[in-house]
């Protein structure tokens, strides 16, 4: 029963909870006995709330007893990524500099879920301040690919990805600055979405790129998506970038799933070379059954996606080199106070500055640092940083030109399967070229969802199909994502996560 | 504007670090500038295509003039602030002695 | 140190002003914390102001709206659009490690103010910008010998500050073969305070640090003529009076006087200025130059107020301070000198406010300028700090005008007023001090000074008219000068015709 428990979708489970099968405490004791026994090999998690999240769930027990209307996710637990600001919890981004931290207040996204009555199992493991495709570059481990623990399970939100797909959460939320939900996805066989820049509260999210981060959901199910998305979006007066006008009917477009005359948009520059062949076979054959449905599938073309990667790896490590400023040793976080000042004698200010930042950030950090700083420093601005926003209108253009020509676009979400631990780790190019498919709709600020495709022939590993819609219009998205997911299933004769190998049970401990 | 050129020099990552206030051993500066050239030189392309005709992206949605009403909103109390702060005197968070503006 | 007059023999001094007001709204310019000051230390903090990571900036709109009064004041062009900017440097009192300001793309460009000096003529002072930023946290240095950073073992920071809007304004070099740089400096600094004040803004307290002025200055030889380039120019801090902003200007066109004249270049540097030993030093060398990375604050929308707006500002700003005085010294029939004087004396408000409460202009300038301006210099008083409202000389020139006491007896009831008696009225009555108007009372007076000079009284029967004046002192003095002069020489007259 406990693992059916665990196999339930995230709508399936609230379904449960509000028919009085089951209670949010039973359901969320049966997944921090998941957790306590796999966690040990999968290492999603960097801190398990396991008292927290009970009484949360008690309480939501209590209130639906008592007859108060709930949220429909009420009761299910989560589990977010540790870039999200939790009062009471530690959020540490994945970074020594953070170890420890508990913030005083709550991201508004956070507020929702609590307000909705969602308990929060813990947070999740990721790349150090999401600079990452893969979660190696956390400063606490990597995290574990349920499908071959020596693999990734993708990056910067290996953790929430992972999570979800070895079954110790229904339901997860990630953020995503160039496919970092999108990309764990697909690599894990789970569903992600980037929504619309805007669309979903950026405050409390400790930022690395502001102009290209967003929250999204994490999850099984194409359904669950909609209905955590619809939870955690709308305005907020917090966030200036926020839009504001109300969500759009998600739910809805899930389940009316209709995509008879829809106009498909098939990115040439998104495939081809580079790509595994069994991700490109999937993809394909997934496309074929939107033909099938009655979508409209052409090609198009988005010449300056080749420099999408270019101008990616300018804007982000600009603005993350301004935003990590702030990590400084004096108001909170890692203080490292060398022996003696850089002048000898007692350390200043600046020599605690340099000491503490040199040891609390880890190498892809210190590049990404290094590389910002160079890119807006005096003389280089409009090569570097001036020239990558130009770039940016470019490829924005390319989107708008195409969404004249199509209602959504799609491509592979990734190039490859999930790969082995250590792989790319030397060779930082080899890294980026993880989210080449996934950044274009982070400079451009318009929606991405990643579902599985099917397993790739060579390796067996999941490979996963983009969908990509004009900003705002993020209801195309669960439309195409519902439809392609019923058709997939059908095809499968089952969710394509019954195939992971089973995660024996390790009675370790698991961290605190 | 073409981009200048890409080489960077353990030196130039040790200027950058000084401005990034990272204290870099030379073991990683050796280590950093041939991997920061090669990074380099790849993303220079951008220029390639960035001429003056195209206006740069300001923000990926068109929206202005986003003000809050001038009104007091309850915020932390000074126990909340500080904390997490690694040495609190009086109220105030201690930081090392700071090398001034004056000499 | 070379004296003040032998450095401009030589040299021709430019000078430029950097202004910091300090906006006076209740609430931050990016979050809601309150702006009280003197509170508690870090009390009024939040997750934006203290720079918590995950925080974001939300704009004060009442903060944009000072920016612009501001600019129209000053008579700036105001964007159409703009953006705020990151200034990214390191400092402790600094929470984001970046000061979100407004760099190449500032709200309000190309003004300029009249600037009235104390004899009267005026300058012309350009504004280059006007731009919106945050202020920082406050340090207190700890562990020195004067609680300055030299010498502190640490610094204890806090953070209410920080986030406090501001609004730094530019002016262009202020260049002029005759300038008074010293005291331009100053007056223009007044003049900001005026406008600022006029405006509601800011309460422009220099002593609270609510306006703070760095004084830009340069020489350059006097025999090089207008269109030779400008000298290296010094910036100077920490000038925290309208007195320090003379100053501090005034000896550091000395000091670079006498470096220039021995042969010896100006280092463009930042210096500090000390009030209490009159000189400035310099700021520690820094071996790099700052690269600020300057780009555009993403987390912020760009600003972009509409011509209807704006315009709509412009009508709630205040008139114009040359505008107000022309206007006023052609209701009240002043010439350009009384005029001047009465703004010299600071005594122009007073004045307004005395012919508002029905005092006619001339009388009210005679009280203000000389009489009360008399007590206000014996007392060592500013003009608006003595004990007398604008509406009580009004009144009390109202007695006079009905004749119910004269000028001696007026400023009787002046002394009784300073002291707190109560109003002119209540002095009067207190003191009995009205002059006797009653016919039949003035002449029975009239009539007992006769009666005690005969001879006097004989002499005016005989034609001698100017001999009534021993008469008319005889009836005052019965009277406690209570009497109008004139009309007791006419009932003496009468009497002995």
């Amino acid at each position: 029963m406990s693992d059916d428990l665990l196999r339930l979708s995230g709508a399936a489970l609230a379904e449960r909870l509000a028919a009085g099968d089951t209670s949010s405490v039973e359901a969320t004791q049966a997944h921090l006995d998941r957790i306590a026994a796999v966690d040990g090999d999968v290492h999603a998690f960097l801190h398990v709330d396991a008292e927290g999240a009970l009484a949360q769930a008690a309480d939501v027990d209590r209130r639906r007893a008592s007859g108060a209307t709930l949220h429909r996710l009420a009761g299910v637990p989560i589990a977010v990524k540790d870039v999200v600001a939790t009062a009471g919890l530690p959020t540490t981004a994945g970074s020594r500099l953070l170890a420890g931290w508990v913030p005083p207040y709550d991201a508004t996204l956070i507020t929702r879920l609590r307000a909705a009555g969602l308990p929060i199992l813990g947070k999740t493991n990721m790349d150090e301040f999401a600079m990452g495709s893969s979660t190696e570059h956390s400063a606490f481990g990597p995290s574990h690919n349920p499908w071959d623990l020596d693999r990734t399970p993708g990056g910067s939100g290996g953790g929430s990805a992972a999570a979800v797909a070895a079954f110790e959460a229904p339901l997860a939320i990630g953020t995503d600055t160039g496919g970092s939900i999108r990309q764990p996805a697909a690599v894990t066989g789970t569903v992600g979405v980037k929504p619309t820049y805007g669309g979903v509260s950026r405050y409390g999210l400790i930022a690395l790129a502001s102009s290209l981060d967003q929250a999204g959901p994490v999850t099984r199910t194409v359904l669950d998506a909609a209905m955590l998305h619809e939870l955690i979006g709308g305005h907020d007066p917090l966030d200036s970038t926020s839009i504001d006008a109300p969500v759009p009917a998600l739910v809805d477009a899930v389940r009316d799933a209709d995509v008879r005359g829809l106009r498909v948009g098939v990115v040439r520059e998104l495939g081809g070379e580079g790509y595994q062949p069994g991700v490109r076979s999937r993809f394909d054959e997934a496309v074929g059954l939107l033909a099938d449905a009655g979508a409209e599938v052409v090609e198009v073309s988005c010449p300056h996606f080749d420099y999408a990667l270019a101008a990616y790896y300018l804007i982000l490590p600009s603005e993350a080199s301004s935003n990590l400023a702030r990590f400084d040793a004096m108001r909170y976080g890692l203080r490292v106070v060398p022996e003696t000042g850089a002048a000898g004698g007692v350390p200043s200010a600046e020599d605690v500055m340099l000491a503490t930042r040199a040891a609390g950030f880890g190498a892809e950090a210190k590049r990404r640092i290094i590389l910002g700083t160079y890119a807006l420093s005096s003389g280089y601005y409009d090569a570097y940083y001036g020239s990558a926003q130009k770039v940016r209108t470019l490829i924005s253009r390319d989107f708008e030109q195409a969404f004249t020509r199509v209602d959504v676009l799609v491509s592979p979400t990734a190039p490859t399967t999930a790969f082995r631990l250590g792989e790319k780790l030397d060779d930082p190019l080899a890294m980026y070229l993880n989210d080449v498919a996934t950044i274009p709709a982070n400079l451009a600020g318009v929606p991405g969802l990643s579902l599985p495709s099917g397993l790739a022939e060579e390796d067996g590993l999941p490979t996963a199909l983009q969908v990509l819609a004009p900003a705002t219009a993020d209801d195309r998205l669960y439309r195409v994502g519902g439809a392609l997911e019923t058709m997939l299933l059908d095809r499968w004769g089952g969710p394509l996560l019954d195939r992971a190998p089973a995660l024996t049970a390790q009675p370790q401990q698991v961290p605190a | 504007m073409s981009a200048p050129t890409a080489a960077l020099t353990p030196a130039d990552v040790a200027h950058l670090a000084g401005l990034a206030r990272i204290d870099l051993t030379p073991a990683e500066l050796d280590h950093l500038a041939p991997q920061l050239s090669v990074i380099v030189e790849s993303v220079a392309r951008v220029s390639e295509v960035a001429d003056d005709e195209v206006p740069p992206t300001s923000h990926p949605l068109p929206v202005t003039n986003v003000f809050r009403d001038d009104v007091v909103r309850p915020g932390l109390s000074a126990e909340e602030a500080l904390a997490a702060a690694p040495s609190v005197e009086q109220d105030r968070f201690s930081v090392p002695q700071i090398l001034g503006e004056e000499a | 140190m070379i004296s003040y007059d032998e450095a401009l023999e030589h040299f021709e001094p430019v000078i430029g002003l950097e202004v910091h007001v300090e906006l006076g709204t209740v609430s931050k310019m990016f979050c809601g914390c309150a702006t009280t000051f003197g509170a508690d230390p870090n009390s009024q903090v939040c997750p934006t102001c203290l720079g918590l990571p995950g925080s974001l900036p939300v704009m004060n709109g009442k903060a944009v709206e000072s920016a612009i009064r501001i600019g129209l004041a000053l008579g700036c062009d105001i964007a159409g659009w703009c953006r705020f900017a990151r200034k990214n440097y390191f400092y402790p009192d600094m929470p984001k490690n970046f000061q979100t300001s407004q760099y190449d793309e500032p709200i309000a460009v190309e003004g300029s103010t009249e600037v009235v000096m104390p004899d009267g003529s005026t300058v012309r002072v350009d504004i280059e910008r006007a731009h919106m930023e945050e202020d920082t946290g406050k340090s207190l240095h700890v562990g020195g010998a004067t609680g300055r950073i030299h010498g502190a073992s640490h610094s204890l920071v806090d953070y209410n500050r920080a986030g406090i809007p501001l609004v730094e304004i530019v002016t262009k070099p202020v260049i002029g073969p005759d300038l008074k740089a010293p005291e331009v400096a100053r007056a223009y600094v007044a003049h900001l305070r005026e406008l600022l004040l006029a405006l509601g803004v800011s309460d422009v307290r220099m002593e609270q640090g609510s306006l703070r002025c760095d004084a830009n200055v340069s020489l350059r030889p006097r025999s090089g003529g207008p269109q030779q380039p400008l000298g290296t120019r010094t910036e100077t801090k920490n000038v925290n009076s309208l007195r320090s902003v003379e100053r501090a200007v005034r000896h550091e066109i000395c000091r670079q006087a006498e470096v220039l004249l021995a042969g010896g270049t100006i280092t463009q540097e930042t210096r500090h200025w000390h009030e209490d030993t009159g000189i400035t030093t310099p700021g520690r060398s820094k071996e790099q130059a700052e690269d600020y990375r300057y780009f555009p604050e993403p987390d912020l929308v760009p600003v972009a107020p509409s011509t209807q707006w704006v315009e709509h500002l412009r009508q709630t700003l205040p008139e114009p301070p040359g505008l107000r005085r022309a206007r006023l010294a052609g209701e009240w029939g002043f010439s350009e000198l009384e005029m001047r004087d009465t703004v010299g004396a600071g005594a122009l408000e007073l004045v307004e406010s005395t012919v508002a409460s029905g005092a006619a202009p001339q009388a009210a300038r005679k009280w203000w300028l000389s009489e009360l301006s008399r007590r206000a210099r014996a007392a060592g008083l500013e003009l608006s700090e003595l004990q007398v409202s604008p509406q009580q000389v009004a009144e009390l020139q109202g007695l006079v005008d009905a004749g119910r006491v004269n000028d001696t007896l007026a400023r009787q009831v002046l002394d009784g007023v300073l002291a707190g008696e109560g109003s002119p009225e209540q002095v009067v009555v207190a003191r009995g001090l009205e002059v006797v108007s009653d016919d039949a009372a003035l002449t029975e007076a009239v009539d007992q000074a006769i009666a005690d000079h005969p001879d006097v009284a004989a002499k005016v029967r005989e034609g001698k008219v100017a001999a009534s004046g021993a008469l008319i002192g005889a009836v005052m003095k019965q009277l406690r000068g209570q009497a109008d002069a004139a009309r007791v020489r006419e009932l003496v007259l009468q009497r002995l015709s």
